[in-house]
């Protein structure tokens, strides 16, 4: 497998890119909607969202990383099967949802720096707050914060059935691709 | 000329009141409004936290008045309405768990408010001013414990007058669902306002 991305296939560093983001996503999106619900006296109240607010900062400058190595080694070319209209809207979902994770960190960073509270990350260094102590705004990224997860976990809802629709209906080598496989055409 | 005009005017304030002083033993009766843009006003909570410390607060935005009957205080009457949404504890995360419905759940109820049915003197400076009391949309009658701190002209042309009181409210009487532990089944409401004469 090649290190960059060619015109046919994607290289590994863009795979790892691509599913290690997907499971850390994930797992903070679990995490997430689990973690808000814990009663006050749980062993983990404090823990989980420490850890959500450290791996969503890392994932933060991951994510930047990926759409700098997006630039310096662009997706292969869609395959000749696509039709123009699949290709549009693909790409359009695509840019959303790295749309919808920057706003993700933003809100989330946002949210817990309203305070002018720094953000500890795994008690490894600090982020500071940019924003100093502003009135109200831990509601406001909070509640974007929430709605953003959603829309963004409606969206790879929506492309990993794109995925697979291509895959066992179609046959053809989209999923294939990211997955380090070869070719089938 | 001009001058003693000046001097008239003044000689016949001072004796005008003079005359008046007497009479008017309830000077200091009226209508108060609380100094909300001075910000001489407080609402502060109290709650313990795991029975090792207490957790302190305020609510940020509320306004209120109070009538004082100097001839009869136990006429005397507040109204208090606040902003619930503007608690405020010094932490941005713990603010938005404050607002949510876990706790005051200010979008449903985005006012809590206390109305004063009856004022029970004790000394002159102590009463009892019992009231009706709505939080989270319940409604019950609470007992304030109050002191009057002080009245009088302030240096700016004006009137003022002062209480500071406490009272103690036990969350779930007013439906608020979450359970932060045996020490914090209660919280005690601190108000402190000065009231300006209108």
């Amino acid at each position: 497998m090649p290190f960059r991305n060619t015109p046919e296939t994607f290289g590994w560093v863009s795979i790892v890119l691509h599913w290690g983001v997907a499971i850390v996503v994930f797992a903070l999106f679990g995490v997430g909607l689990y973690m808000v619900d814990l009663s006050y006296y749980h062993s983990l109240y404090q823990t989980l969202p420490h850890w959500h607010r450290s791996a969503g900062l890392l994932l933060s400058a991951v994510v930047l990383l990926r759409l700098t190595w997006r630039f310096y080694s662009p997706p292969p070319e869609p395959l000749p099967s696509h039709s123009a209209n699949d290709q549009r809207m693909a790409a359009l979902a695509h840019w959303v949802m790295y749309l919808l994770l920057v706003g993700m960190f933003v809100s989330g960073y946002l949210m817990s720096t309203a305070d002018g509270r720094g953000i500890k990350v795994f008690d490894w260094f600090q982020v500071p707050s940019v924003t100093g102590q502003v009135k109200n705004l831990e509601d406001w990224a909070g509640d974007l914060h929430y709605w953003l997860a959603w829309t963004l976990m409606g969206l790879v809802a929506l492309h990993a059935a794109a995925a697979i629709k291509h895959h066992f209906v179609d046959r053809d080598s989209t999923l294939r691709r990211m997955l380090g496989l070869s070719r089938k055409d | 000329m001009i001058m003693n005009k000046t001097r008239m005017i003044l000689a016949g304030g001072l004796m005008a009141a003079m005359t008046l002083s007497p009479v008017q033993a309830d000077e200091h009766s009226g209508t108060y409004a609380f100094d909300r843009e001075g910000q001489h006003q407080f609402i502060q909570f109290k709650i313990g936290h795991l029975g090792f410390s207490y957790l302190y607060g305020r609510f940020n935005d509320f306004d209120g008045e109070f009538v004082y009957d100097a001839g009869n205080p136990e006429n005397s009457s507040v109204t208090v309405t606040i902003d619930t949404a503007s608690v405020d504890s010094n932490h941005g995360e713990r603010d938005r768990h404050l607002r949510s419905d876990d706790f005051l759940h200010v979008d449903e109820y985005p006012q809590a408010t206390f109305k004063s049915t009856s004022v029970e003197m004790h000394s002159e400076e102590h009463a009892t001013v019992t009231g009706d009391f709505t939080l989270r949309g319940v409604t019950r009658e609470v007992d304030l414990d109050m002191k009057m701190v002080g009245h009088g002209d302030d240096p700016w042309g004006g009137y003022r007058m002062g209480f500071a009181g406490t009272t103690t409210l036990t969350l779930d009487d007013f439906g608020i669902p979450k359970d932060l532990g045996p020490s914090a089944q209660e919280v005690e409401i601190i108000l402190s306002v000065e009231g300006v004469r209108q």
